[in-house]
């Protein structure tokens, strides 16, 4: 495991006047894969929210890259979000474009011309198995199909860190094998993952293909729960 | 010089993030063409009553008439001893007395033509031009009174005045309101691009999170809004010009309810409306982005 990219040290955050993490520290190592595990409500997007800095901890520090999240300003937030890519629960595409613009997306917002980067847009498609689909709207879509394609939207810029939140949530079983793949796929090319799930199953299903830790959340605290997978 | 090339050709990619808003891209291209509209003949009253005014300044302030108000048979005499004593007036660089077919003409629009002006009591009018100097107004009705009994000296300030002044003030007033009308169309874009950016909020949030820098984001609107305004502006300038170009042209007839149009490369003035339009909408929605991102942050 490389030097830390996301060190959260101490950090507590406060929600809706009650305190929801307490004195949580992880450090997530280059090239390292982190399961982030733990009852509903128990925090776990709010912390991966907190690694990629669209959360500000109510007390102790956040490090991404040897930077203090604090203290960037939004442009520096901006630079920052380059090299985490993210896979939210819904998603969060722009409905009015299609597949392939939303894709392409983190590549627009960086000044990038598409046109550029058709060669790799195709392969990352083809990657996710959305060939046939990348013109087709984000409504038109299935679950496995969003999920692969906001997979496919985190990892276009080539991120140094990926996290994912409940990347598996809408998923059948053989779909959520399929998103495994492709998170080891990306660690064994030296991406760092982190990835919120409450599907054990999942867990347990990543032991014979990639050596993960799992943290686990609960009453506020982070906890590793038991040896490496 | 980049930047206007970037505003006005902008990045198809770009523009594309943003969905379409039908309220707000209405209401801008209506707000900037009404208001480009009423700017347009802001504009002509403005320049028409400045033109107005300039004239009156102009051919009256060194003009002045002599009345000569005398029985039939001393009208001559009366006429001739006044033209005497302005001929010998410093300041007063020419005097004449009208004919009788010019105070017919005079007559004519209350009258008619044909006017019988010998039969008519009528006084006998002594147009007087004041030289650069000019003359001692006082002094010289001290001397016609003394000498010229029935001659009355009209120097035209008494009604002059008045008039300049309402011209002028008709102008201030014009400027005044192309002022208010550059505010109004700055407040309902505000408002629109305030509406723009909050209904897409959600949208600035999926922006952000994927790695655009708040200056991408506020262009994006920007730039949308600024052509609309461009566009509306554009539209409300031609048809305010054809507004103008229907209007009567000047005449003597008229007076100061025609003319009101522009004269001259004043016609090229209203050109520069679309682009003020631009320029307004370009800074309240630049203000209005960067406070709403702001806010979002």
């Amino acid at each position: 495991m490389g030097p830390n990219v996301i060190e959260l040290d101490n950090l507590g955050y406060n929600y809706g006047g009650g305190e929801l993490l307490s004195d949580v520290s992880i450090q997530l190592g280059s090239g390292s894969f982190h399961f982030l595990t733990g009852p509903s409500g128990a925090g776990k997007t709010t912390l991966l929210k907190l690694c990629y800095g669209a959360l500000t901890p109510t007390s102790g520090r956040v490090r991404a890259f040897n930077m203090d999240v604090r203290g960037l300003d939004r442009d520096q937030m901006a630079h920052l979000r380059r090299r985490i890519g993210v896979v939210h629960q819904d998603c969060r595409f722009l409905d009015h474009l299609t597949l392939k613009e939303n894709i392409a997306l983190p590549l627009t917002v960086s000044g990038r011309d598409i046109a550029d980067e058709e060669a790799n847009l195709r392969e990352l498609l083809s990657w996710v198995g959305l060939t046939d689909r990348m013109d087709a709207r984000p409504p038109e879509l299935s679950g496995g199909e969003r999920q692969r394609a906001a997979l496919a939207r985190a990892v276009i810029l080539s991120p140094d860190v990926i996290i994912a939140d409940e990347p598996t949530g809408n998923v059948d079983w053989e779909m959520s094998q399929r998103l495994l793949r492709l998170l080891v796929e990306l660690n064994h090319m030296g991406k760092t993952i982190l990835v919120a799930t409450h599907d054990l199953s999942l867990i347990r299903a990543a032991k014979n293909q990639v050596q993960a830790r799992v943290l686990r959340i609960s009453s506020r605290q982070l906890q590793l729960a038991g040896a490496d997978l | 010089m980049t930047f206007l090339k970037a505003l006005l050709l902008g990045d198809a990619q770009a523009d594309r993030v943003v969905p379409p808003t039908g309220f707000t891209a209405q209401l801008t291209l209506f707000v900037s063409g009404a208001m480009a509209f009423l700017c347009v003949f802001a504009l002509a009253l403005s320049m028409a009553s400045g033109r107005v005014a300039d004239r009156w300044a102009d051919e009256l302030a060194r003009a002045a008439t002599l009345r000569i108000n005398a029985p039939a048979a001393q009208k001559a005499a009366q006429t001739e001893a006044a033209l005497k004593i302005l001929q010998q007036t410093p300041g007063v660089a020419s005097a004449r007395a009208l004919t009788a077919e010019e105070q017919a003409a005079l007559l004519s629009p209350w009258f008619g033509s044909g006017l019988p002006v010998d039969s008519l009591p009528i006084p006998q009018l002594i147009e007087v031009i004041e030289d650069e100097a000019g003359y001692d107004a006082t002094g010289l009705r001290l001397r016609l009174q003394a000498e010229v009994p029935g001659a009355v000296l009209d120097d035209h300030a008494r009604w002059r005045r008045p008039l300049v002044d309402a011209a002028l003030a008709l102008r201030r007033l014009s400027v005044v309101s192309i002022l208010l009308i550059g505010g109004a169309m700055a407040a309902m874009i505000t408002l629109a691009a305030n509406a723009a950016l909050s209904a897409n909020a959600q949208v600035i949030e999926v922006l952000r999170l994927v790695g655009a820098q708040d200056s991408y984001i506020a262009q994006a609107f920007v730039r949308r809004f600024t052509l609309r305004a461009l566009a509306g502006g554009g539209a409300g300038m031609a048809l305010g010009m054809i507004g103008v170009l229907l209007m009567p042209a000047a005449s003597d007839e008229g007076g100061f309810l025609t003319g009101l149009g522009f004269q001259g490369v004043g016609w090229l003035l209203p050109l520069l409306i679309p682009l003020l339009g631009g320029a307004v909408a370009f800074v309240a929605t630049t203000r209005a982005a960067n406070k709403k991102l702001g806010e979002l942050a």
